[in-house]
């Protein structure tokens, strides 16, 4: 075990996938010799060379566009957005190409690529850097998308999404990169998608949250047991596949459960979260669902996102109130 | 070799500037200019496909309005663009990322012409691509393939591996963002592609002068650092030799070219279309004194290449070539329902397993 920040744990799985395998190549805005505005793709160019991590113009369709080609041609593109809001000037590329290619040919075109942003605001990044969209790239089937909240996790879930053969969709939380600390086991560490993490055991209540959600849960919990609430925290890690079967089983325990996202509130991935459990622990519910989220808003300017960005007081509330029903 | 350079009308007729263009047979199938050399025997295969394409519409047209076909989009009037540049590449080892009016492309690089009958009838079996990989599904995103090609050669050309990518569009893809980013990032990485936009005057029902206020696509290439070339899209042996010379480049590292092949929508755009309400009568004459099938034959005939035996020979294996794909089709077996759940990802998930376990539970009564 190292304990690395997120971003170090990003650039030493890139490093190390690139070394086990010589298909694996990086694409992206200021990848290479800068090594990333977040330094994830540190020194990489140095040592691979500028064919295998490339500094790509400033064209997010082209750069997922041409990853679904080099797809094609039999290598492994890792492709960075630089903030997931770009993403939107390639969108089409993501959900109605990349997503839909094994399924429209039957099969017979297959697309192992990666894709990389920084998701969710709380840096005071200028506008349309601190988007969460995971409820459009979960809605576009065809694609795995993960939100890795701890070091060890982005380390083990980008190495899954690289060995992936289909395209897989990794939100790293922005906030997170330099932050977010914590062991990352060395050597080979995959984790499986589709297998949520109890990030802290509980009986009380059961708070869902993926990403940089997991930490202002956690926040919230420690408040909540000063309250003699004991709060269970379950970290979803992947959004799709979706792990149905820890959401049930938790909430069947508790009775009560608080969905926590950053996106805004309607019909954001959470939404799907609570009709989920809904479906699956009905029976065992002691108090309606609730959706702790953004509010119905475009991300706010940097000196409001505070305000937006539910924080763990507001966690709180949901979770006393579940409690008090 | 020497290249004639004529100022022809621009596809749509009156209306557009005149533009320099790559020109080899007259309209009346006069050499003008330096044929390129191919062997006979392939001169009458290329004239072959062509006739293959112009008679598959008529085809497709009747069985599509019989209900045995989804919705087609013609190419008569564009078999030469189509057939020129193909016979320039080979399929062997080049690759081809289709949009959706390149048929006779996609017969050339080996598709079973029954699986393009399925895949426009919507059978998931149409879909899939030839098992040697180097023809892509048919592109109906207007320019969304034209990205997939750039990586596909950039992917070729960093492996060392021989081929060139060929791709084609429209001129209304020429103006989505895809084309710009894709030709942009060509450039840059002097990938081994070539680009051929069928200017065919038309995207459905808006003429060229309405989408851009530049006389030709081709000029467009100066802005991305490669050379563009215009030629007459109704020559094949024009659009042969640009392909053949482009080809050559790609394949020797000098990077991508874009063609354009300006040619003629004699028909509708598909046929869900119908042009009479916007194409002038007296474009549609001039495009048709510019057929590229007549133009061809007409030389080939003159210089004792083609008569009728070879031409009845000809219709003949077209209407084998027809009737085979078509009994192929109609031996296809409907589609199986449960194969709606098929080949999303490697691995269905548990998730798409319940909502296909319930399907399968549930179609008696749900249909």
């Amino acid at each position: 075990m190292t304990v690395k920040n997120m971003v170090e744990a990003i650039r030493d799985t890139l490093e190390s996938e690139m070394e086990r395998d010589d298909r694996v190549i990086l694409l992206g805005e200021d990848v290479g010799k800068s090594g990333g505005v977040f330094r994830a793709t540190d020194k990489l160019q140095e040592r691979f060379g500028a064919d295998r991590v490339v500094d790509m113009p400033v064209s997010e369709a082209g750069i997922i566009g041409t990853s679904i080609g080099l797809a094609g041609s039999g290598l492994i593109p890792i492709a960075e957005i630089q903030f997931l809001g770009f993403t939107q000037q390639g969108f089409h590329q993501l959900g109605n190409q990349l997503a839909r290619m094994r399924y429209r040919t039957s099969g017979s075109l297959t697309m192992p690529v990666t894709i990389r942003a920084p998701y969710g605001g709380g840096v005071r990044t200028p506008e349309l850097h601190s988007d969460a969209f995971e409820a459009l790239f979960a809605h576009s089937p065809g694609m795995k998308l993960v939100a890795p909240a701890t070091a060890a996790d982005a380390k083990g879930m980008l190495t899954q999404a690289i060995r992936d053969p289909d395209p897989v969709f990794v939100l790293e939380p922005l906030r997170g990169y330099r932050l977010v600390r914590d062991e990352v086991p060395d050597g080979e560490h995959l984790v499986p998608f589709g297998k949520a993490r109890i990030a802290r055991p509980g009986t009380d209540v059961t708070v869902v949250g993926w990403s940089a959600m997991v930490q202002v849960a956690l926040q919230a919990a420690e408040l909540a047991a000063a309250d003699g609430i004991d709060v269970e925290v379950i970290d979803l890690r992947s959004l799709v596949p979706l792990d149905v079967d820890t959401l049930r089983e938790a909430v069947s325990q508790t009775g009560r459960a608080v969905v926590v996202q950053e996106a805004p509130f309607t019909g954001g991935f959470g939404s799907e979260v609570a009709a989920t459990i809904a479906e699956e622990a009905f029976p065992y519910l002691e108090a309606p669902i609730a959706r702790v989220a953004g509010f119905d808003l475009p991300f706010p300017m940097p000196m409001l996102e505070d305000h937006y960005i539910p924080d763990a007081q507001r966690i709180l509330r949901a979770i006393r109130a579940a409690v008090d029903y | 070799m020497t290249k004639a350079k004529t100022k022809a009308a621009a596809p749509t007729g009156e209306h557009a500037a005149e533009v320099s263009q790559l020109r080899i047979l007259d309209p009346d199938g006069t050499l003008i200019g330096e044929p390129p050399k191919i062997e006979e025997e392939r001169l009458g295969e290329m004239l072959r496909l062509m006739m293959l394409g112009r008679r598959f519409d008529q085809k497709a047209i009747a069985l599509q309005r019989r209900g045995k076909l989804g919705t087609y989009p013609p190419m008569s009037g564009q078999e030469a663009a189509s057939v020129g540049s193909a016979f320039a590449m080979d399929p062997t080892i080049d690759h081809f990322v289709p949009s959706y009016r390149e048929q006779l492309i996609m017969v050339h690089w080996g598709l079973p012409f029954s699986r393009y009958l399925l895949q426009r009838m919507g059978h998931p079996a149409g879909s899939v691509i030839p098992d040697h990989g180097r023809l892509w599904p048919q592109q109906v995103a207007l320019a969304a393939h034209l990205p997939h090609a750039v990586g596909l050669a950039w992917g070729l050309k960093l492996q060392d591996r021989e081929g060139v990518v060929m791709t084609h569009f429209g001129d209304g893809a020429s103006n989505e963002g895809d084309f710009h980013e894709a030709l942009n990032i060509a450039g840059v990485r002097k990938a081994p592609v070539i680009f051929i936009c069928q200017n065919n005057g038309w995207a459905i029902s808006i003429p060229w002068e309405r989408q851009s206020a530049a006389a030709s696509v081709a000029d467009r290439a100066a802005g991305y650092g490669f050379p563009g070339v215009a030629v007459d899209g109704n020559d094949v042996l024009a659009v042969y030799t640009a392909t053949a010379d482009a080809r050559a480049r790609a394949a020797a590292g000098g990077g991508p070219t874009l063609i354009e092949a300006r040619t003629t929508r004699l028909g509708a755009h598909s046929t869900a279309d119908d042009p009479t309400r916007y194409v002038p009568p007296e474009w549609l004459e001039d495009a048709t004194r510019r057929d590229p099938i007549a133009r061809f034959r007409t030389w080939l005939t003159s210089q004792n290449m083609w008569d009728d035996d070879r031409e009845k020979a000809a219709e003949q294996w077209c209407d084998d070539f027809m009737e085979q794909a078509i009994q192929e089709y109609d031996d296809t077996p409907k589609p199986d329902p449960e194969q709606l759940f098929d080949h999303l990802l490697a691995e269905r998930g548990t998730r798409l397993q319940r909502q296909r376990d319930d399907f399968v539970a549930n179609r008696e009564t749900d249909g």
